[in-house]
């Protein structure tokens, strides 16, 4: 509207004519289209504003209409006629705007509340300005102005037109000071005015935003915004702030409707409201209506609380599917070298590290591109550990066999080897890997039950590894060939199986599957020269727990001492935790020393 | 791997007719009193002078050299693999080390006569049980036997007589050190979690920054490691060892003929477990701190490693490993502290795939061959 470059009462009149004319053109196209019959006055006006004494019925005043004296804390009194926004007659919008400059924080409120409640064409932007302190007042005369700095000076523009009003230095002004509840409350103003917008995620984070600083006035404008709202969802979230609204204001009766309402909302809003009023209404109360009240938000507390405990649960529960995973994804290739191949490779650690270096290493190669690098970086460091695993079985391993202890020795000698080569390469510091926007942040399943993204894509990847193991282990020339090895190796040569090869690309398997796990594991933490030290010891735990040659019993082995350490760790702490897991293996172990599910028949008395 | 036996005969003769253990005794002899006599008698400056330095990194060595003598009795003798024999070096470190924290007494930093400084750092107003009595000497150098001796007998039990062997057994004392280690990161635990137990000032009376002290540990672990070799020298040279050596190389076989192959690996590991503890206990004073670290199971593997080097299955090549591995490692870390990983990972590789019996196995390859050579 600022093409109308006209100047005072003039612009003021033109401007509520032509708001006019949009609002029966409006309505009457509402009228049209669902047939409510409503006057096309748009007159749906709220029984607050028809109660309110001193404001004029709006609609049907033609003329405009003198505003009450600027500064009068009456300017603020709520007067929404209708949702939609050109309801403005009987509203003094600059003599609130100026009104702003000698207010005190609870005038400067209603002011707020009462600009939302009847916005103009930079109502908006105003109040961005004032959230931003940018609003200054004239020492002289009071008058407010939206200014910028400029050296010593102030680019002041109009608050109302926003049109530039010149330069006057900052000596002359005083700011319009805020405060932290003041801003909440500008947060709430500007989310009702977005309450109209086109796009219902708007209007949604619209509703959230003003619940958390619900005044009268943003109650009427939602509720007057609820009767033309289509998209479920906001309407949810409408009779939910207001619901809550009702708890804190409403009358005994209101309250117990709302309790009513809210009997599925787990949210800490809610939750902290009932509580709340458990402590506000004495527990012999000797009114009947607080004590029912006090009754209903009791048993909606209690019901709060299980569902707490039961997400509680759920939510250790994911942990430790989670802790699980990586268990598992560091353990299955250990689980083929080990448990397959019975060579104990105390390198498998090492072969963790070098992956997460890959994906550190791919991020680097492809700057801006992390999410891209990190998934590319799955194959890559299951070629760079795998080819690694391969030269270490063709050079050392491949002439211990038959020998465990020795190749334990031997292994652990590559192991500090590979560390110190890593040390020298990328220096002995900690890198992080960066984590792409889909593996970041929270998903929110309702108000009390929320997984860290991470940890859910490492779960599900770690079993889309799992599967793809079993599929090679099962469907594949390969695995066949493997598995007969493992069963016996003299016959699987003598049926023509080249042993030598077979135990170099088994060896690579392994090892390429635990670079894998260590792109995984750079997502979780730092990575540096010692990040396969720490998970050596907990992998062999997997594995020998599980039951040796066992890929199921790995998996399950994993998850469970996963989701036991978890489990323990609220009452022990993470230290103690590890050291009852720990113990509680070596006793498992000493009770039935091949595992969960150990190998039958001969073959498996070999070792 | 076989072996002869003198097992007739006077003790001594048994247990010294072996060449390399005679060599062995009468070197250790001459070391335990030519290095005090060096340090103490000649000037310094003059050519034969032994830096206190020397002495106690001798010490520490003579100290290593007793755990890996003390490994080697169950790897090489009866082919347990204990990856977690730190674990009763570390809790014979701790006796001992607590015995010298009492010995403090009010001189610590915040001088309370009973409690440790870590105690009172934490707010403790009383001393833990297990802290009663520690500062006896008689009491501090049983539990330094006991304890780990206890903790090698139960959990030796437990596992020998479910029959849990070979790498599996050496997965679960890799993972018993690592679950100890934990532990003792704890304060709660009650021996100065990270710290450890550190600032020690006199034992027995002596104060140990004194040269005579110093001496006197050295000499100390000298003889500490002349009689836990001469003890293990007899255990493998008596019947029992025979037994011992019957189960490494055929465990169920000698199960059938009628031995109780789980009582014999029960009792060498506690042994073993003990001798470990007193190595523990004599390299404390002489490094003046103990802390959880000496639990890792790093440096349990690293022990095995010095075995291997030497030669398991002598006993001197073990004590040899020690000193030679350690030397190493003291020279390289000073000298080239970049290139001693990758020194001792080779170290590692070598051994096993070249010299299977380690440098005892080598020296005796190299006699063999020129002895060929002289006839001819």
């Amino acid at each position: 509207m600022d093409r109308f470059r006209t100047t005072g009462a003039a612009r003021r009149l033109i401007a509520i004519l032509v708001v006019l004319g949009i609002a029966f053109a409006t309505t009457a196209a509402m009228a049209k289209g669902d047939t409510t019959g409503d006057p096309p006055s748009a007159g749906a006006a709220t029984p607050d504003a028809q109660s309110t004494p001193d404001t004029p019925a709006p609609a049907q005043s033609a003329t405009p209409p003198v505003s009450p004296a600027a500064g009068d804390d009456d300017a603020a009194a709520p007067s929404a006629t209708d949702d939609t926004a050109p309801e403005n007659e009987g509203f003094d919008y600059a003599g609130t705007v100026a009104a702003l400059g000698e207010a005190n924080y609870p005038e400067k409120r209603r002011i707020v509340s009462a600009l939302a409640s009847h916005p103009q064409a930079h109502t908006a932007e105003l109040l961005a300005a004032f959230a931003d302190n940018r609003l200054v007042a004239r020492e002289s005369d009071g008058k407010v102005f939206v200014a910028e700095e400029n050296g010593n000076d102030y680019d002041l523009r109009d608050p109302i037109t926003f049109e530039p009003a010149g330069r006057a230095s900052t000596r002359d002004f005083d700011p319009v000071r805020t405060n932290i509840g003041l801003r909440q409350n500008i947060g709430a103003a500007q989310a009702q005015l977005k309450l109209s917008a086109e796009d219902a995620e708007t209007r949604l984070a619209a509703v959230e935003t003003m619940s958390e600083k619900l005044d009268d006035n943003a109650a009427d404008a939602m509720r007057a915004h609820r009767a033309s709202e289509t998209d479920d969802d906001v309407l949810e979230a409408i009779d939910r702030a207001l619901a809550i609204n009702d708890l804190n204001t409403g009358d005994n009766d209101a309250k117990l409707a709302a309790i009513e309402r809210l009997s599925g909302d787990n949210s800490q809003m809610v939750y902290n409201r009932l509580k709340n009023m458990l402590i506000l209404i004495p527990e012999d109360t000797a009114d009947a209506d607080q004590a029912r009240l006090r009754a209903a938000a009791a048993e909606q507390v209690e019901r709060i609380d299980w569902w707490r405990t039961v997400y509680d649960y759920l939510e250790t529960l994911f942990f430790g599917l989670s802790l699980g995973s990586i268990l598992v994804l560091a353990g299955i290739g250990l689980a083929i070298t080990f448990g397959v191949m019975g060579v104990i490779n105390m390198a498998h650690g090492e072969l963790i590290m070098l992956g997460a270096y890959t994906a550190f290493v791919m991020q680097q190669l492809l700057p801006g591109h992390i999410g891209l690098a990190l998934v590319l970086a799955v194959p890559a460091a299951f070629i760079v550990s795998g080819l690694v695993g391969i030269l270490i079985e063709r050079s050392i391993v491949q002439w211990l066999y038959g020998r465990p202890l020795e190749t334990l020795l031997a292994t652990f000698g590559v192991s500090l080897f590979l560390q110190q080569l890593v040390r020298s390469v990328f220096t002995p510091l900690n890198r992080s890997v960066a984590s792409p926007e889909w593996m970041s942040g929270l998903i929110r399943f309702n108000d009390l039950f929320a997984l860290t993204a991470n940890r859910l894509v490492i779960l599900a990847f770690s079993m889309a590894v799992f599967a793809a193991l079993i599929l090679v282990m099962q469907k594949t020339s390969l695995g066949l060939k493997v598995r007969a090895v493992s069963q016996n190796r003299d016959m699987a040569r003598a049926m023509g199986i080249r042993t030598q090869r077979l135990d170099a690309l088994t060896f690579g398997l392994g090892s390429g599957v635990a670079g894998i796990a260590g792109v995984a594991l750079s997502q979780l933490t730092n990575v540096g020269p010692n990040l396969g030290q720490s998970y050596i010891i907990d992998s062999f735990m997997v594995v020998v727990f599980g039951g040796v040659g066992n890929l199921w019993g790995t998996l399950v082995s994993g998850l469970s001492l996963g989701v036991l350490t978890k489990f323990i760790e609220p009452q022990t702490g993470a230290v103690l935790a590890k050291i009852i897991v720990l113990i509680f293996l070596i006793l498992f172990i000493q009770r039935r020393p091949r595992g969960l599910f150990p190998q039958k028949g001969r073959t498996a008395e070999g070792s | 791997m076989t072996r002869t036996h003198a097992n007739h005969g006077p003790v001594l003769t048994r247990m010294l007719g072996d060449t390399g253990s005679l060599i062995f005794v009468v070197v250790l002899i001459a070391l335990t009193v030519a290095i005090p006599l060096c340090n103490l008698v000649a000037e310094p400056g003059s050519a034969l002078h032994v830096s206190n330095f020397t002495v106690a990194l001798i010490g520490k060595y003579l100290t290593y050299a007793l755990l890996a003598v003390a490994l080697d009795l169950i790897w090489g003798y009866c082919g347990i693999l204990s990856l977690g024999h730190t674990a009763f070096f570390g809790l014979g470190g701790y006796a001992m080390g607590m015995y010298l924290m009492r010995q403090i007494g009010d001189r610590g930093v915040y001088g309370n006569p009973v409690l440790p400084d870590f105690m009172v750092f934490l707010n403790w107003d009383t001393l833990p049980w297990y802290w009663h009595g520690m500062d006896i000497f008689a009491v501090a150098m049983a539990m330094v036997v006991f304890v780990p001796g206890l903790l090698a007998l139960v959990f030796g039990w437990l596992a020998f007589r479910s029959r849990v062997t070979g790498v599996y057994f050496a997965i679960i004392t890799q993972a018993m050190t690592y679950a100890l280690m934990l532990a003792f990161f704890r304060n709660e635990m009650g021996f100065g979690g990270n710290n450890g137990l550190t600032d020690f000032k006199d034992i027995l009376g002596y104060s140990l920054s004194s040269d005579g002290t110093r001496v006197a540990l050295f000499v100390a672990s000298g003889v500490g490691l002349l009689i836990g070799f001469l003890i293990a020298r007899f255990i493998v040279t008596s019947r029992a060892g025979r037994v011992l050596e019957a189960i490494r190389d055929a465990e169920s076989r000698t199960r059938f003929t009628g031995y109780r192959v789980e009582l014999y690996k029960v009792w060498i590991f506690t042994i073993s477990a003990m001798l470990a503890g007193v190595a523990g206990a004599l390299y404390v004073p002489q490094v003046g701190i103990i802390n959880p670290s000496e639990f890792s199971p790093i440096a349990s593997i690293e022990a095995v490693v010095w075995v291997a080097v030497g030669g398991r299955g002598t006993l001197y090549g073990a004590a040899l490993g020690a000193g030679v591995v350690n030397f190493a490692k003291t020279w390289l870390t000073g000298a080239f502290p970049e290139i001693w990983p990758y020194a001792l990972g080779a170290l590692f590789v070598a051994v096993t795939l070249f010299l299977p019996k380690g440098i005892v196995g080598l020296v005796s390859q190299l006699r063999r061959q020129i002895r060929r050579k002289e006839p001819s």
